[in-house]
C-alpha cells in the first residue's frame, strides 16, 4: 500500500504537463450525485478486521442506468459492491461504517431484515454458480423462499418469463429438467442472471460476471445487460475497461479503497479529470 | 550373536556409507555442488541403499531357509530307525530335538541320540548364524565399496534414489492389499469345511441359532443348531437404532460446525467431539452394562414397560454415541466442501441460512453424507464390545429393541474364546460368521465409496 503511494507522485511528475489534472486523493472527483437516484451511499468506511478496505466513498446509483466500477486489483470495489446488499455480512469481521440507503431506508439499519433487502438488490457473481439443481430448480429457488408464486402454473411462467428476459428461454426450454450445471459457462452465468431477475429485484449488483467467460459469451452477457437496464438498476464491477465502456452510462473509478472520480463514462474515457483515472485507463498501471 | 545386533550394525554400515558417498560424490567435483548430477546427498543415499538393500534381503531369504536346512541336517544325522518313522512322528521328534537344544521342556525322555541330535543342532545353529554374520556384514561393505568407488560426476544418483523410493511405497501398498487377501482366503477355508459339514442353505436361512455341540459321543447337550438369521437379525436392530442415534445428532453437529459455529467454538468443540471417537469400545461396553441399560430398564418400569437388563436398546444407544464423531466429521468435510458459491449465490437471493443449508448445502452434499453414513454403518455393523456387555449373549429372534439380542460379533467372539477343537462345527461356524459378514461390509464400503466418488465430479 505504502509502495504504490509512494510511487504515484512520481509517476504524476513525470507527467505533469500532460493535463490540469487532479492528483490529490483526498477527495473524490465528478459528479457522485444523480437526479433520480436507487441507491445512495454516503461516507461509507469498510474494515476487514483491523485493515480498512473502503475510505469515505460517497456515490449515487442512477436508476435505470448501468453504473461501472473500474480499478486495479485490490482496489476495493467488488467489496463496495459487495456492500450494497450487505455480502459482507457473510465475511467474518467485515464491518461497515457509514450510510447507504435505498428508498430513504438505511440498509445497515439494526431493525432491517436483509432478506427482502437482498431480494430487491439481486447479485450475479464472478464464476457462474448454478445450484446442482435442474435448470427449472435453479430459477424456482428464489421465487419458492420468498413466496412469490401463488401455484405451479404461476412458478412456471416466473421461470419462463425470467429465461427469456436472460436470453436463455430457447437454448434451455427443452431441457429445463436438467442440471444447471451441465450448460455451458456463459448460458450458465445466463442462467444466473435468470435467478436473479426471477426474484424481481430492483438492483442487480454484477461481480465481474465476464471474467470467467469466453468473448462470445461475453458478447451476450453484454447484450443482456443493455436490455435489462430498462427494467432494472445495474452496478457492475470489470477488469474490462471496454467493457465499462460499452455497457455503463456511468463510471466509478476506486484506486487503493478510494474512490477517485466518478462520471459520464464518455467524459470519464475521453477526459478523465484526476491523474490516476487517466493513468489507468491510458493503461500507464493496474 | 543376535540377529538385531546385525541389523543394527547394518544400519550403522549404511550411515557410514551414507557419508562416504556423499564425501566422494563432493571431493569429485571439488565441493561445486553443481556439476555434480544430483545433490551430493543422493549420492549418499544411493550408496547406503547399495549397502544396505542387499545384505537385509540376504538375511531375510537366509533367516527363512536356515531353520529348514539345518533341520535336514540333524535328520540326515539322526539313526536310520528313527529317520524311517512317519512324517508326524518325525516331526514330533524334531520338535524335542529344538526344545532340548533351547533347554525348553521336551515331550519324551532324553536318550543318548536325542542329546547328540540336540548338540549338533545346536552347533550347526551356531555355525549358521557366525556365517549369516559374516557374509551380511562382507556383502554390506563390497557392496558400499563398490558403490561409492563407481560415483561419477554424471552418474544419475537423483533418479535412481527416486526408483528406489517408488519401489519401496509400491511394496507397501502391495502389502496391505496381500494382508486383507490373506485374511479373506484364510477365512475362506474355514468357512468351506463349515459349510462341508451344515448346509448353506440351513446356514442363511435357519431361525435358530444354538450352537452348542457335544464334544464327546456320552455327553449331554444339543446337537448344535446353526441357523444365523437371529444373529444377523439383532445386529441389524442394533444397527438401526445406532444410527437413528448416530445420524440426527452428527449430521445436526455437522452442520453446526460448519456453518454456524464461530471459529473460536469449532476449534475448541471439535477436538472434544473427536475426544467420543478415542474412548476404547470397552469403556463404551461399560457404560451401556452399567449406566445406560438399567436407566432404560427403570426407565421401563415407571412408564409400564418390561425392558430386560441387557437391550438391544441400551446397546444401540450407546454404540449410536459412539459413532456420532464417525457421521460428524465426515459430513463437516463433506459440507464445507461444498463452494462457497453455492452458499454466496443463495443467500445473494435472499435466502437465510437455515433455507440454504436445506435447500442447497445438503443436496449439494448429501451423496458425500450417505456415503459418510454407510461407512458408520459398516463400523457399527462390526462393533463387538459394546454389544457383549450390554445386549446379552441369547440369539433371539425379535424385533423388540427391549429385549436381549445378540449379534454376529458377538456370537464370534464366544464361539472362540476359552479351549476349542478346530474341527467342530461349533468353532468352524465363527469363521463362515465372518465370511459373511465380511461380504456385507465390504458391499456396504463399496457402495460407500461409489457415492463418494460420483459425489466428487460433481463440481469438477
Amino acid at each position: 500500500m505504502n509502495e504504490t503511494s509512494a510511487a504515484t507522485p512520481g509517476l504524476a511528475e513525470e507527467t505533469e504537463a500532460a493535463a490540469g489534472t487532479v492528483q490529490s486523493t483526498d477527495d473524490t472527483v465528478g459528479e457522485i450525485y444523480v437526479d433520480d437516484p436507487r441507491m445512495t451511499c454516503r461516507n461509507v468506511d469498510v474494515y476487514y478486521g483491523e485493515k480498512q478496505a473502503i475510505f469515505d466513498v460517497s456515490l449515487d446509483i442512477g436508476k435505470n442506468q448501468v453504473i461501472s466500477m473500474i480499478g486495479p486489483s485490490g482496489c476495493g470495489k467488488s467489496t463496495f459492491l459487495r456492500c450494497l446488499n450487505r455480502m459482507n455480512d457473510t465475511i467474518d469481521g467485515c464491518r461497515v461504517t457509514g450510510q447507504i440507503k435505498m428508498d430513504e431506508q438505511d440498509i445497515y439499519d439494526g431493525g432491517l431484515d436483509v432478506v427482502p433487502l437482498r431480494a430487491s438488490v439481486g447479485m450475479v457473481f464472478q464464476k457462474p454458480n448454478p445450484f446442482p439443481k435442474s435448470i427449472y430448480d435453479n430459477i424456482a429457488y428464489g421465487p419458492k423462499i420468498h413466496g412469490l408464486s401463488d401455484n405451479k402454473e404461476h412458478l412456471d411462467s416466473i421461470v419462463e418469463t425470467s429465461l427469456q428476459r436472460a436470453g436463455l428461454w430457447e437454448e434451455a426450454k427443452d431441457r429445463l429438467d436438467q442440471p444447471g450445471t451441465g450448460l455451458s459457462g456463459g448460458q450458465q452465468q445466463r442462467l444466473c442472471i435468470a435467478r436473479a431477475i426471477a426474484v424481481s429485484p430492483e438492483v442487480i449488483l454484477m461481480d465481474e460476471p465476464c471474467s470467467a467467460l469466453d468473448p462470445i459469451a461475453t458478447a451476450k452477457i453484454e447484450e443482456l445487460i443493455d436490455e435489462l437496464r430498462e427494467r432494472f438498476t445495474i452496478a457492475i464491477v470489470t477488469h474490462s475497461m471496454q467493457q465499462a465502456a460499452r455497457v455503463s452510462q456511468r463510471t466509478a473509478y476506486f484506486h487503493l479503497g478510494k474512490l477517485i472520480e466518478v462520471g459520464e463514462t464518455d467524459q470519464i474515457f475521453t477526459s478523465p479529470r484526476h491523474k490516476l483515472t487517466e493513468d489507468y485507463i491510458t493503461g500507464r498501471f493496474g | 550373536m543376535h540377529t538385531s545386533t546385525l541389523i543394527i550394525l547394518l544400519l550403522g554400515l549404511m550411515s557410514l556409507a551414507y557419508y562416504f558417498g556423499r564425501k566422494r560424490s563432493l571431493s569429485l567435483v571439488g565441493g561445486k555442488v553443481r556439476d555434480l548430477h544430483s545433490l551430493p546427498s543422493y549420492y549418499g543415499m544411493q550408496t547406503a541403499m547399495w549397502c544396505g538393500i542387499p545384505a537385509l534381503i540376504l538375511l531375510a531369504l537366509w533367516l527363512s531357509f536356515e531353520e529348514s536346512v539345518v533341520t535336514g541336517m540333524v535328520v540326515e544325522s539322526l539313526p536310520q530307525e528313527i529317520q524311517e518313522l512317519p512324517p508326524e512322528r518325525l516331526d514330533l521328534v524334531l520338535n524335542d530335538v529344538r526344545n532340548l537344544s533351547q533347554g525348553d521342556i521336551v515331550s519324551s525322555t532324553v536318550d543318548q541320540t536325542m542329546q547328540q541330535a540336540a548338540d549338533h543342532y545346536t552347533s550347526l545353529m551356531g555355525i549358521s548364524h557366525m556365517a549369516l554374520f559374516v557374509v551380511a556384514l562382507s556383502v554390506a561393505i563390497l557392496a558400499g565399496l563398490w558403490a561409492q568407488r563407481t560415483i561419477t560426476r554424471e552418474q544419475r544418483a537423483r533418479n535412481r534414489v527416486e526408483k528406489a523410493i517408488n519401489f519401496f511405497l509400491l511394496s507397501s501398498s502391495t502389502l496391505a492389499i496381500f494382508t486383507t487377501v490373506g485374511i479373506v482366503l484364510s477365512v475362506l477355508f474355514e468357512s468351506v469345511r463349515f459349510f462341508q459339514q451344515i448346509p448353506v442353505t440351513e446356514f442363511l436361512f435357519g431361525l435358530e441359532w444354538s450352537p452348542q455341540t457335544a464334544i464327546r459321543p456320552d455327553q449331554v447337550g444339543s446337537s448344535g443348531v446353526f441357523g444365523s438369521v437371529p444373529l444377523f437379525a439383532g445386529t441389524m436392530l442394533i444397527t438401526l437404532i445406532a444410527m437413528i442415534v448416530a445420524v440426527p445428532i452428527g449430521l445436526m453437529s455437522a452442520i453446526y460446525m460448519a456453518e454456524y459455529a464461530s471459529k473460536h467454538f469449532r476449534t475448541l468443540a471439535k477436538p472434544v467431539l473427536e475426544v467420543l471417537a478415542g474412548i476404547p469400545t470397552v469403556v463404551y461396553g461399560f457404560f451401556a452394562a452399567l449406566t445406560v441399560a438399567p436407566f432404560f430398564r427403570d426407565l421401563g418400569t415407571d412408564i409400564g414397560l418390561t425392558v430386560s437388563s441387557e437391550s438391544a436398546l441400551a446397546a444401540g444407544v450407546v454404540m449410536g454415541i459412539m459413532i456420532i464423531p464417525f457421521v460428524s466429521s465426515l459430513s463437516d468435510d463433506v459440507i464445507n466442501a461444498v463452494p462457497q458459491a453455492m452458499r454466496d449465490g443463495s443467500y445473494g437471493l435472499g435466502a437465510t441460512r437455515s433455507e440454504t443449508i436445506r435447500n442447497v448445502i445438503i443436496p449439494a452434499a448429501l451423496p458425500g453424507i450417505v456415503g459418510g453414513v454407510l461407512l458408520a454403518v459398516s463400523r457399527a455393523i462390526g462393533e463387538t464390545m459394546i454389544v457383549v456387555m450390554a445386549a446379552g449373549l441369547s440369539a433371539n429372534l425379535t424385533a423388540n429393541p427391549l429385549e436381549a439380542v445378540t449379534t454376529v460379533t458377538v456370537q464370534i467372539v464366544t464361539l472362540l474364546v476359552g479351549d476349542q477343537e478346530f474341527d467342530s462345527a461349533k468353532t468352524l461356524a465363527a469363521f463362515a460368521l465372518a465370511l459373511v459378514l465380511f461380504v456385507i461390509t465390504l458391499a456396504l464400503n463399496m457402495i460407500a465409496l461409489h457415492i463418494v466418488r460420483k459425489y466428487r465430479e460433481q463440481y469438477e
